[in-house]
């Protein structure tokens, strides 16, 4: 096995290692499932209960991507007008900045006052939570411009918005695609923490109503889930990005 | 049209420039009293130390930068804003790496009037100028390739071609040879020698290589260092077309050393107002 397979194959050695240390100091030291279930509990209970976890596990799937979805549209917007203009910048970043320090899950009760439980806290906490370094992205893409290309854009006439449109996005596009896979996994935890006290449904409430009920294996369970499909996501849109913008990944030894 | 001949089409007529008020008002300038005059087609070379204010001129030339005393007139007319009849090539070449080098040599067209309008519709026709400009600098074969996977010297070709495509009537060159090794650089200076014989527009090139302004231009002016001042004013008579093999002539090396004598001693005079 060459170094570059095992660079690939490691993370998936490193988990299987974690997984086998897990499950024999639970079995040697007979460590009781209420307390830390092993790996083997949980897959059982994953098995047992794979038709609740998947119903669960496909609301807070949706519901993330809908939450998803508003902050790309909101990042965007925001990251496009702050990034073109240096007084909407001076203005908005400080704000932002401090918007951004504060604990989302301290907007849940908030939110469920004005939407009630149920999708409309968990759509804006994942959309809250995740909007931000989307338009951070954007906006540091479109700040940054060669001052030599303006001379000679400004020079054949260009408006402020040819710049934009021809150079500033383009620019800005590798930056919107490595935040994206930032966002996507932010906004799972969004969701998550939402729907543990404002839902009846969704991977969040599971985890709160297992652990009332002290099935630990499926609390596990659980976060096993919403884990899986993070990083799915998060490897989904890696492979957007590399296709998308290969220009900006190019290796240093050329083609 | 024999008055147009007589008009300068560059006309510098002492022209001060601060870049902003408060330092007109302390009376630093970035360049101080320029008066120059360049005819049509002309070849002209401003050498001089870093930051003398040769990229500031550029900026004047062009129209993104009014003068705050003095007047530019190009062309007959006074220059009010961005000039579009120029066209500008940097040191760095600037290509934009998602496009190829084809796109890159278009993209003034999509920017530049009477151009802009109909550049869908005529795309067909700007592509086939574009590849021929780029063949014309030895880029064939080369225009569906990333800036990226270009040489240096290719980059800056194209840098040049881009700054070309929508005809100009003035060529403006910031140190545009100043990352290229030696060879490719001599290799660039026919490459421009050819498309300015070739087109006749006017070109303004500032560099810091006294063989190069020598071997190019028509005129070369020597600018001072804070404040940029042309402190001489040198024609060049030397025959065209010139020849690469000119530049190891004794005729040719004694006006390199003329002016190299010029920057030294005002180097020296530098050094003791410093003391």
């Amino acid at each position: 096995m060459n170094t570059k397979n095992i660079e690939r194959w490691s993370p998936w050695l490193l988990l299987f290692g974690v997984v086998i240390l897990w499950q024999t100091i639970t079995s040697a030291l007979q460590v009781s499932e209420f307390i830390f279930p092993s790996p083997a509990r949980i897959l059982e209970q994953l098995v047992e209960h794979h038709l609740v976890i998947a119903a669960h596990a496909w609301r807070t799937f949706w519901v993330t991507l809908a939450g998803f979805g508003l902050a790309i549209v909101v990042g965007v917007l925001l990251g496009f007008l702050i990034g073109s203009s240096r007084v909407a910048y001076a203005a908005v970043y400080p704000l932002m900045t401090g918007f951004n320090a504060l604990p989302k899950a301290a907007f849940v009760p908030i939110l469920v006052v004005w939407f009630g439980i149920g999708i409309g806290p968990a759509i804006l906490t994942a959309f809250l939570i995740s909007f931000f370094p989307i338009m951070v992205n954007i906006a540091t893409g479109l700040a940054t411009l060669e001052p030599e290309l303006e001379d000679v854009l400004r020079v054949l006439g260009a408006r402020r918005w040819d710049v934009l449109v021809k150079v500033g996005l383009p620019r800005s596009l590798p930056y919107f695609y490595a935040s994206l896979k930032v966002a996507i996994t932010l906004a799972f935890v969004g969701t998550t923490v939402s729907e543990m006290t404002a839902a009846n449904e969704g991977i969040g409430y599971l985890l709160i109503s297992a652990g009332s009920s002290m099935q630990m294996g499926l609390a596990f369970a659980g976060l096993l889930v919403v884990g899986a499909m993070a990083m799915l996501m998060y490897e989904l849109f890696g492979l957007v990005e590399q296709h998308t913008t290969a220009w900006a990944h190019r290796g240093s030894q050329g083609h | 049209m024999d008055s147009a001949v007589e008009t300068p089409f560059v006309d510098f007529q002492n022209v001060w420039l601060a870049y902003n008020e408060a330092l007109w008002a302390e009376g630093r300038f970035a360049v101080e009293d320029i008066s120059l005059q360049a005819r049509r087609g002309e070849f002209i070379a401003i050498v001089g130390p870093s930051g003398c204010g040769k990229s500031t001129f550029m900026k004047l030339t062009t129209g993104l930068r009014m003068p705050s005393r003095g007047s530019i007139q190009v062309d007959g007319q006074p220059v009010t804003g961005p000039l579009k009849i120029s066209g500008m090539a940097f040191q760095s070449s600037s290509l934009l790496p998602w496009r190829t080098t084809l796109d890159n040599v278009l993209l003034p067209l999509e920017i530049v009037e009477p151009y802009r309008t109909s550049f869908r519709q005529r795309r067909a026709e700007h592509v086939e100028r574009a590849r021929a400009l780029l063949a014309s600098v030895g880029l064939s074969g080369y225009e569906d390739k990333f800036p990226w996977e270009l040489s240096g010297g290719m980059q800056q070709r194209a840098s040049i071609c881009r700054a070309l495509i929508h005809q100009p009537r003035m060529l403006l060159l910031d140190e545009p040879f100043g990352a290229l090794d030696a060879f490719t650089r001599e290799e660039l200076w026919c490459t421009l020698r050819d498309l300015h014989a070739a087109q006749g527009f006017n070109v303004i090139l500032v560099t810091h290589d006294l063989r190069e302004s020598v071997f190019l231009a028509d005129t070369v002016y020597v600018m001072s260092k804070s404040p940029g001042r042309f402190v001489v004013r040198r024609e060049i008579e030397l025959p065209r077309p010139r020849d690469l093999e000119l530049t190891y002539t004794p005729a040719f090396t004694d006006i390199v050393h003329e002016l190299r004598g010029h920057i030294g001693a005002m180097r020296k005079a530098g050094a003791v107002i410093n003391q």
